[in-house]
């Protein structure tokens, strides 16, 4: 049996993406960890992530767990989500900067105050919602079975800026374009949340669970 | 395209039963919330709200077993409201798989509440429910006040400055409910709605009042909200999810079909 460490680090609610991770795939071990062995033991890793990156980066650093994600990260599929994807980067604006893993190299921006979409509506933040994706690389093995511009659930208010453009494989408009998924290697990472965007959603898990890092 | 405005059917529960009529074909059970919820998100609900309206806390526990049933396999967004006053509450349903929860009464009276869950869990699962009056004349310009205890009780505070007040100590959303409009199936209060929406930089869910699909659309064309709640009318049957978004779409609204 194949088995998928979540890394619980403290930050937000876990359960949804366990829950929906099992209901992904029955016969996969769902394990919400904090254990360095356990994790780098699992055959994937899950990184997610809700609340502000400072609290998340310090207490990835007391738990001793950023030397563990660097391992993670080497050889293994590995899917961030949400603060899970930004804290990859390498810096963030939020909490007046912060210093992040710099996995992937890049920033972590805010979006702007007064946006207006195309229809004239005043647009809120945090970017809350289910919103079109479109994928660039839609030939990746974990948009099998997901239809170009399907829609996925965001909520956030910071969005990721990779240095190189080759790494994002993934675009929505909140109004602008930004990239909402990355990929670097074995390393897939989202900024929407998979285990709360329904059918679709579900579906991303599967194919991540079935992924052998690799494109 | 661009973000998709969001409906919320809401379900009212009672001791673990949804209390309000309802009249579903091909439900087993109408009053079991979690049946009603999993067929909400077969309809395509883009989220779904539990309104805890148990009166003794000690039937509580009852809430936290629905909300972890229906988690086990619906998979969007899931709010719960109602009774919550504690940093411990707000925990015991998230640990349940409750995705935002909703602060109203204990707002009122401990506004530093709102503060304390927003650094703890997050302001985006922290949703404020602002229950709104009107108090002005009819001569005079629009003045809403927020109520308590079902909308018996006035604070004295205003409900525009009330919502940035919220906003600023990290409510992530507003669910804003006028009292005035609250089961009449008349259609939200819409300058309320757009007062609040206009004021406030997060999402704000209009609710009160809806009784037919064109209120959905007012709500969002006029009130400018960014997600609509409604019960009775999805509860009673009148209409699906699918025809209210189809509605919506219809009326150049851009929604999740």
């Amino acid at each position: 049996m194949s088995s998928v460490a979540v890394i619980d680090y403290g930050m937000g609610n876990l359960h949804s993406i366990s829950k929906a991770l099992q209901y992904a795939e029955p016969d996969v071990n769902v394990l919400l960890t904090a254990d360095a062995d356990t994790i780098l033991a699992a055959d994937r890793v899950v990184f997610p992530g809700v609340g502000g990156i400072r609290d998340c980066i310090q207490a990835l650093e007391k738990q001793q767990l950023t030397e563990v994600i660097n391992d993670a990260v080497k050889n293994k599929p590995f899917l961030g989500i949400c603060l899970g994807m930004q804290a990859l980067l390498s810096s963030s604006e939020e909490n007046e900067g912060i210093d992040c893993l710099n996995i992937i190299p890049g920033q972590v921006r805010c979006f702007s105050k007064d946006m207006i979409d195309s229809q004239g509506y005043k647009l809120k933040i945090p970017h809350m919602g289910w919103n079109e994706v479109t994928q660039e690389h839609s030939n990746h093995p974990l948009w099998q079975n997901i239809p170009q511009h399907s829609r996925f659930y965001f909520v956030h208010s910071y969005y990721v800026e990779p240095d190189d453009a080759q790494f994002s494989v993934a675009t929505t408009c909140y109004p602008e374009p930004f990239s909402c998924v990355l990929k670097h290697n074995n390393i897939f990472a989202v900024q929407f949340h998979p285990e709360k965007s329904q059918t679709m959603g579900i579906q991303l898990l599967q194919n991540f669970l079935h992924w052998d890092g690799t494109n | 395209m661009s973000l998709a405005k969001r409906i919320i059917p809401c379900l009212d529960v009672d001791n673990g039963r949804v209390v309000k009529g309802v009249n579903f074909v091909n439900i087993r059970d109408a009053g079991d919330p979690v049946e009603i919820a999993k067929r909400y998100d077969r309809e395509g609900a883009d989220e779904i709200t539990f309104l805890d309206i148990t009166a003794s806390s000690d039937n509580r526990a009852t809430m936290v077993h629905v909300v972890e049933q229906v988690a086990n396999s619906v998979f969007i967004p899931l709010t719960v409201g109602g009774g919550i006053r504690t940093l411990e509450d707000i925990s015991r349903m998230l640990n349940a798989g409750a995705d935002k929860i909703g602060i109203n009464t204990a707002a009122v009276f401990t506004p530093e509440f709102v503060r304390e869950a927003a650094l703890r869990f997050g302001s985006q699962c922290i949703v404020v429910a602002i229950d709104a009056k009107k108090v002005s004349q009819p001569h005079e310009q629009d003045r809403w006040k927020i109520f308590t205890h079902g909308g018996r009780k006035e604070t004295g505070l205003d409900a525009v400055l009330w919502a940035q007040k919220m906003v600023d100590l990290g409510a992530g959303e507003i669910l804003l409910t006028s009292m005035d409009r609250d089961g009449t199936r008349e259609g939200f209060d819409l300058p309320l709605t757009r007062a609040i929406s206009d004021a406030v930089s997060v999402p704000v869910i209009a609710s009160g009042g809806v009784g037919n699909l064109d209120h959905l659309v007012k709500g969002v064309t006029e009130g400018k909200a960014d997600a609509v709640l409604a019960a009775s009318i999805f509860h009673f049957g009148d209409y699906s999810i699918q025809q209210a978004k189809q509605c919506m779409a219809n009326n150049d609204i851009v929604v999740r079909l």
